[in-house]
């Protein structure tokens, strides 16, 4: 196997991995939407890192991050609809980011930002994206029973002493990195796939938080490989082949009857 | 103005004079109040009279607007929302949801006596109104508060679950020795199962024994003469559980009538 394809199977399955649990929490506390908002402020960040001559990385990670803390402190104190804030915010971010790489010079290839471009993954990003995504399942691991409590009732789990505002922020911030890095992987256009549709198809096989979680994991790792296998094979562009993949295992679960 | 008591204990939760507005409007306007260990208080009051935010001022979920709420040291509250709001994308069981509060000879145990075995594997999301109440109420036990505070635990529970559930809350202030504080519309068995009723609108209108606040003109005014005569008659039928509170009135409610049946 050439090493390309497994630098390139290290950081998408990685992500994969993550993507279980954390797109599970962005399916129950209804965050796809703050997704995007934050993958297309990624895109923001690749401007910034040209104009100021940045790594891009670490300005796209911090960029996301600022945005999530942004969007932390609107959200709980601006009486304006969520949805309508997030609507404003995402697409200023996408025509900010696309008119300031273009100002930014004709060098970036704006196409590999927009769809990903997993197969230039090299080893180095790939054991970033590793030791990321493994750090980000810790976080979630440690506050598995809090955070579920969070998502069952918010008002009952802030009575028993959760620390709710906390742990909503770290969730953001942790989507915030990991939709940073999935940004070379699959893209800023189509990132929220990875983390929702796993979820969703996880959602219809699963009769616990953690079964969900699990479940989520193993369709995204299965989508990886059906999607490179696609790519390497068919020459499909990798992000979007992995996407079609998941959403192709969503319908799939769909089969399945769901229980009572 | 506070509860008489024999429990010279500090208060679980003392609020003084606290007032919360929401912009220009007054949800709450100068409400002092004590809960007591081992006492059982339910509010009643018509609507948007500020009783969900009086439950969300003593557990902690709304701040005053003016004057101070102080809490006991680590004190723990079982509280008791009307519903969950649970995302239906959440797969969890109710045996799954009281795991997360407990050991699992806890669990079992409170499980046994709400007789909720039934429940187990029901999704939370499926229970009815009643079950919810039942399954949280074996979370509460579970967690051994020393203050829980239920949200109009009757709505959607019919009259057989209504008195079943007042009188497990009876069982349970007694075990645990707990105080309970509750918002209810259901006038005839708040009457018959507890301490102290406050009656709020805004203020606290009058505030005393079943008895005596069923016949204060506020309460009259509020609720209609209907229901105060028929709580009348409810707590006359009752009269012998009643008579061992003695006729202690505070002289903070000199201004409430008393008459007793």
């Amino acid at each position: 196997m050439p090493d390309f394809l497994i630098y390139a199977l290290i950081a998408a399955c990685s992500l994969a991995l993550v993507a279980g649990p954390l797109g599970s929490f962005v399916v129950w506390q209804r965050l796809a939407y703050f997704g995007d908002t934050l993958a297309h402020g990624a895109l923001l960040g690749v401007a910034l890192a040209l104009f100021a001559e940045l790594n891009v990385t670490i300005t796209i990670v911090a960029t996301s991050i600022a945005m999530a803390v942004c969007l932390f402190l609107l959200q709980s104190r601006a009486e304006l609809g969520s949805d309508t804030l997030l609507g404003i915010l995402s697409h200023t971010a996408l025509a900010a980011g696309l008119v300031g790489v273009s100002l930014a010079g004709t060098s970036v290839d704006l196409f590999a930002y927009l769809f990903g471009d997993l197969l230039t993954t090299d080893a180095t990003s790939a054991l970033v994206i590793a030791a990321i995504s493994a750090l980000a399942m810790a976080c979630l691991a440690y506050f598995w029973r809090d955070l579920l409590l969070m998502v069952i009732d918010e008002a009952l789990a802030k009575v028993e002493g959760v620390p709710v505002a906390a742990l909503k922020l770290m969730l953001l911030v942790l989507v915030a990195i990991v939709v940073a890095l999935a940004i070379r992987v699959i893209g800023v256009l189509l990132i929220t796939a990875l983390l929702v549709i796993p979820a969703a198809a996880g959602r219809r096989l699963a009769v616990s938080p953690e079964g969900m979680a699990i479940c989520a994991s193993m369709l995204a790792v299965l989508a990886v490989f059906i999607g490179l296998g696609l790519s390497f094979y068919a020459n499909t562009p990798a992000g979007p082949s992995i996407v079609l993949a998941t959403s192709f295992l969503f319908v799939t679960s769909l089969l399945k009857r769901q229980r009572a | 103005m506070h509860a008489p008591s024999t429990n010279t204990a500090k208060p679980l939760v003392s609020l003084n004079d606290v007032s919360v507005r929401f912009g220009p409007l007054a949800a709450l306007e100068h409400i002092s109040l004590k809960l007591n260990a081992g006492e059982i208080i339910t509010a009643i009051g018509p609507n948007g009279a500020g009783k969900s935010t009086l439950i969300k001022l003593i557990v902690g979920l709304e701040q005053p607007t003016e004057g101070s709420v102080a809490r006991a040291k680590n004190l723990r509250i079982g509280y008791m929302p009307q519903k969950l709001h649970i995302n239906p994308q959440l797969p969890i069981t109710t045996e799954r949801f009281l795991a997360l509060s407990g050991p699992k000879a806890k669990l079992a145990e409170a499980v046994k006596r709400l007789n909720i075995d039934c429940l187990l594997k029901t999704p939370v999301q499926k229970l009815s109104g009643g079950e919810l109440q039942r399954v949280l109420l074996a979370r509460a036990l579970m967690q051994a508060p020393e203050l829980l505070v239920l949200d109009e635990p009757a709505q959607g529970v019919d009259v057989t679950g209504q008195a079943e559930l007042y009188h497990l809350l009876g069982e349970l202030r007694r075990e645990l020795g707990c105080a309970v504080f509750m918002v209810s519309h259901d006038l005839h068995l708040v009457m018959a199962k507890t301490d102290q009723v406050l009656c709020l609108n805004k203020h606290i209108c009058c505030h005393g024994e079943p008895e005596s606040v069923s016949q204060h003109p506020e309460y009259i005014q509020l609720f209609g003469k209907k229901a105060a005569e028929d709580i009348a008659v409810y707590t006359h039928d009752h009269d012998h559980t009643h008579d061992l509170h003695g006729d202690v009135v505070d002289p903070a409610h000199a201004g409430c009538q008393h008459k007793h049946h």
